[in-house]
């Protein structure tokens, strides 16, 4: 379909309306493993309308990761980038000083283990209040007044006692709601979200990712949920992209993910998570492993090994990206594959009765 | 179907290859990731080693044979390094007092080490009281200065090697061992450690087949730190008379021996002893250190 | 010896106390022989310091432990004694990055454990590592690879191996899945699925995963803050949950369809961390 080259990511995967708020192009990133170069992220393409939520699903390896790290600037030493990541229409990556420090309290990044980035000697009010005084150059009193606002607003009520405590006063899930009304002090436009839940108890998850969800709407923020849980992205995202071995396989609005996927990765990664209202004789398992980006082969599908729909084709040449009802898919076959994907590998072709070995 | 990425286990058949170990943990695999710092350093420290192991086979003349006429004459042709305060060869008496001045570390090392080892394991496997009472008798012997400790040692037992290399060794045996503490701990905490309890190996096999063989990478940077350590404090009882007792050999001995000679214009003899102490130490040191951060990882 | 009849495991009024703190109070279930019990709970629930009590790794304040027709109450005061109940009750634990030795090679690691409870010749040794390895689908590359060199299913799996060298009646699986991917973790619970199949060996499954619980387990307890709020068939628990806490664990978890909703909880649910 689109031919290879400098071509612009389909239409799809820009969400409709002008004015977009985060545009990911041709994203390629190479970083240096015990010596060897190696692409963590392939030829990734996104984009994130204001006020809309994009969710980013995947396994170990798949580059989500990575991809927030890239909008957010802070890749590793020693990677090397390309492609285009604009902001408001700016170019990320030449931003420098001032406009730089800016552009961090307008892209507030949530992380998955509070603990590892907060400074356990300093007290929460400090923390949740310098960005505020040191960037924006609020005074204490009213950065304070700011937070403990905040705070209410993610269900802390107490907030100037919490303000005078330690993070290791606070469990989990406490701790995750400050970082969320942290971010959220800057008033920025953009959410980078990577696994916010993913250390908290299901409980607590369900408060918390209400919580963001709700002020993330009332606030009208666009944010890029990183996860890889694919029933969580699709709860409280509009868009959701999906991505395997460093690259998008596919984007599709949330509501029609599960009932019509249009990428057999999704498919089977849908299929393969046990069922919390039946006992299936026998999980539809995936076979092998997840592959990282710089283990997937450039001059084929990456995951065509695993994939029960592969046909020779597949294994000539690297797919691109199709658009195909409102999303976008890297399946040669999608078109053919469409409509029969939810219902398991079984309706498309027949099983072959393999004993399942350990992934290779 | 394509597969994965060249696994690190998949070594070389070289004997090369298999020195430098899979995904480079093995010996030459180690020392190559230390840098051109680490790498120099092991070259000093094999010269040196060479020297400890064939030194008194090595010296051109007599190390001990005393001729006072010819006591501080410059060098001369066959003579590099001049002679000392009683005549003998320099350069002899710097081979011949290498096995000394290394052998006498290396007792220290291997005695302390060994101790502070097996009380480091005992405190992190029993923890709770056993802990609490190993930890503060090691904090009292730390508080006696490995020096103090040794100058005791000889005025009980006598001046000589023995007596010194055995006082430091227990000097050093605490800080050893609270070092290793703090690894022993970690180690006892990962789930494997549990695991095997529940199968039922016995305390001592787990202690020794599996929690100290994964903190050796720790335990050689720090035995070849303490090496240097103890080749200066063996060398500052010896200047001190404590140690190696004159006419043996000993670069410590020889600086004492030979200070005169500094004020005297003849500063040869004192100084090339200094140096190779200082040389050695320092690269055991680097070496150590290189390696306790390669460990660190 | 004849072979008790009765369940592979019985705990009664099982209690833990660190000082103040009650981290278990008065717990009590039973598990038969070939069945398969998932003890359900999140962070605080005291279902991990069950699953270390039974396995003898801390000692319970009260209550006792019947393994195999043997009271286990008290942990093991030999290793000799620890062997034996290594044959009985065994655990595969949560984190595949630390649960084995980083210098074994898992053949290294399962002859050690056949070794310590079998006196057999080499060859014969040699036999039983390579049933084992097929057994939870092991290829020859991965049962000669250093840890470093696996994956975290692959891990997993020869923890699990590990864990049945010692042909126990009992496995604990302690948040055995929780760690690995979505579509690794398809592949253990099918392997774990037909390791009991082939083996008759019974399960206790300690998760806070409600699906995965469902997909293994025949039976559930349901634990908050130390006690048990919720007993019966999983299908049954998972179906109809009657305790409120259950329900809330029911409507928390993600599946299509659902929004998280705001219950308006301002933290003094949630307990300082410990």
């Amino acid at each position: 379909m689109t031919g290879a080259g400098q071509a612009a990511p389909p239409a799809e995967a820009r969400p409709p309306g002008a004015g977009r708020l985060l545009e990911v192009e041709r994203l390629t990133v190479r970083l240096r493993v015990e010596g060897v170069r190696r692409a963590v992220l392939r030829d990734v393409s996104l984009a994130i309308a204001p006020g809309e939520a994009v969710g980013l699903v995947g396994e170990s390896g798949s580059g989500k990761s990575m991809t927030a790290r890239a909008i957010g600037r802070l890749l590793p030493d020693g990677a090397q980038a390309e492609g285009t990541i604009r902001f408001h229409g700016q170019d990320v990556a030449a931003l420098s000083g001032s406009d730089l420090r800016r552009y961090r309290s307008q892209v507030a990044l949530i992380f998955q283990d509070p603990r590892a980035h907060t400074n356990p000697v300093r007290r929460i009010g400090d923390f949740m209040t310098e960005a505020l005084r040191t960037n924006l150059g609020v005074p204490p009193g009213e950065a304070a007044r700011r937070a403990v606002d905040m705070l209410a607003q993610v269900g802390i009520d107490d907030g100037a006692r919490r303000l005078r405590q330690y993070p290791h006063q606070l469990s989990g899930g406490l701790l995750q709601r400050v970082m969320i009304a942290t971010a959220l002090l800057t008033e920025p436009r953009l959410l980078l979200a990577d696994e916010p839940t993913t250390a908290l108890d299901v409980t607590t998850q369900a408060e918390v990712m209400a919580i963001l969800d709700e002020l993330r709407r009332e606030l009208h923020l666009g944010m890029l949920f990183i996860t890889h849980d694919l029933e969580l992205a699709a709860a409280i995202c509009d868009r959701t992209a999906v991505m395997y071995a460093g690259q998008i396989v596919e984007v599709r609005s949330s509501a029609m993910l599960h009932s019509d996927p249009l990428h057999p990765y999704t498919a089977a990664l849908a299929g393969a998570r046990p069922d919390i209202s039946r006992t299936a004789a026998r999980l539809r398992a995936i076979p092998g492993r997840p592959l990282s980006a710089f283990e997937a082969p450039d001059d084929q599908c990456a995951f065509a090994p695993r994939c029960a729909h592969a046909q020779d084709a597949c294994w000539e040449a690297a797919p691109d990206l199709v658009e195909l009802d409102g999303g976008v898919s890297r399946c040669r076959r999608a078109a053919t594959l469409r409509g029969r994907l939810a219902a398991g590998p079984e309706a498309a072709e027949p099983e072959t009765a393999e004993p399942e070995a350990a992934d290779a | 179907m394509s597969t994965a990425a060249l696994m690190p286990d998949q070594a070389g058949t070289t004997w090369r290859e298999r020195l430098r170990g899979p995904g480079g943990r093995g010996v030459l695999g180690r020392l190559q990731s230390t840098g051109p710092a680490g790498i120099a350093s092991a070259c000093v420290i094999a010269v040196a080693t060479f020297a400890a192991v064939f030194g008194t086979l090595l010296a051109p003349y007599n190390p001990v044979l005393a001729n006072l006429s010819l006591a501080w004459v410059g060098p001369t042709g066959g003579h590099l390094l001049g002679y000392d305060v009683e005549g003998r060869d320099v350069l002899s008496r710097l081979l011949a007092g290498a096995p000394t001045s290394m052998l006498g570390p290396l007792a220290v090392v291997v005695l302390s080490m060994t101790a502070g080892t097996l009380l480091a394991i005992a405190a992190a496997w029993r923890r709770g009281a056993v802990d609490a009472v190993i930890s503060s008798g090691l904090d009292i012997v730390f508080a006696f200065p490995g020096i103090l400790l040794a100058v005791l040692a000889t005025a009980v037992f006598g001046a000589g090697l023995p007596a010194a290399t055995i006082a430091l060794s227990i000097a050093y045996t605490p800080y050893v061992a609270r070092v290793l503490r703090g690894a022993a701990l970690k180690e006892r905490s990962q789930a494997y450690v549990a695991a095997l309890e529940v199968q039922g190996v016995s305390a001592p096999r787990i202690c020794l087949r599996h929690i100290v063989p994964n903190m050796l990478p720790l335990i050689i940077a720090q035995a070849t730190i303490m090496f240097g350590w103890a080749m200066v404090d063996l060398a500052a009882i010896s200047f001190l008379g404590l140690g190696v007792q004159p006419p043996s050999p000993n670069w410590g001995v020889m600086i004492s021996e030979n200070q005169a000679g500094i004020m005297q214009g003849y500063p040869l003899p004192a100084l090339t002893a200094g140096i190779c102490i200082v040389v050695v130490v320092v690269a055991f040191n680097v070496l150590g250190e290189r390696l306790l951060a390669e460990a660190g990882q | 010896m004849p072979e008790p009849a009765g369940p592979v495991l019985e705990v009664t009024g099982l209690r833990k106390e660190y000082g103040d703190l009650v981290a278990v109070d008065d717990v009590s279930f039973s598990v038969p022989e070939g069945g398969s019990l998932a003890i359900v709970g999140e962070s605080g629930s005291g279902k991990t310091t069950v699953a270390r009590m039974i396995v003898g790794l801390e000692r319970p304040t009260a209550g006792r432990i019947i393994a195999c027709g043997a009271d286990r109450s008290r942990p093991a005061r030999s290793a000799a004694d620890r062997r034996r109940r290594g044959r009985e009750v065994q655990i595969v634990f949560q984190d595949p990055y630390t649960s084995l030795d980083p210098r074994q090679t898992a053949e290294q690691a399962l002859g050690e454990v056949i070794r310590l409870h079998h006196r057999w010749p080499a060859q014969r040794c040699r036999e039983r590592v390579a049933e084992l390895t097929g057994l939870v689908g092991l290829d020859e590359r991965q049962a000669r690879a250093v840890p470093r060199a696996l994956s975290g299913g692959q891990r997993q799996r020869v923890a699990i191996a590990r864990a049945l060298a010692a042909e126990p009646r009992l496995l604990i699986l302690d948040e055995s899945v929780a760690a690995l991917d979505v579509s690794i973790q398809a592949q253990v619970l099918n392997l774990l699925a037909d390791i009991r199949d082939a083996t008759g060996v019974s399960y206790i499954l300690i998760s806070h995963d409600l699906a995965v619980v469902r997909q293994l387990t025949d039976e559930a307890i349901v634990m908050r803050r130390g006690q048990v709020v919720e007993r019966g068939a999983t299908a049954r628990v998972l179906d109809h949950p009657e305790h409120p806490y259950t329900q809330r664990l029911r409507a928390s978890v993600p599946r299509p369809g659902w929004k998280p909703v705001r219950r308006g909880l301002a933290g003094g649910e949630e307990a300082i961390s410990a």
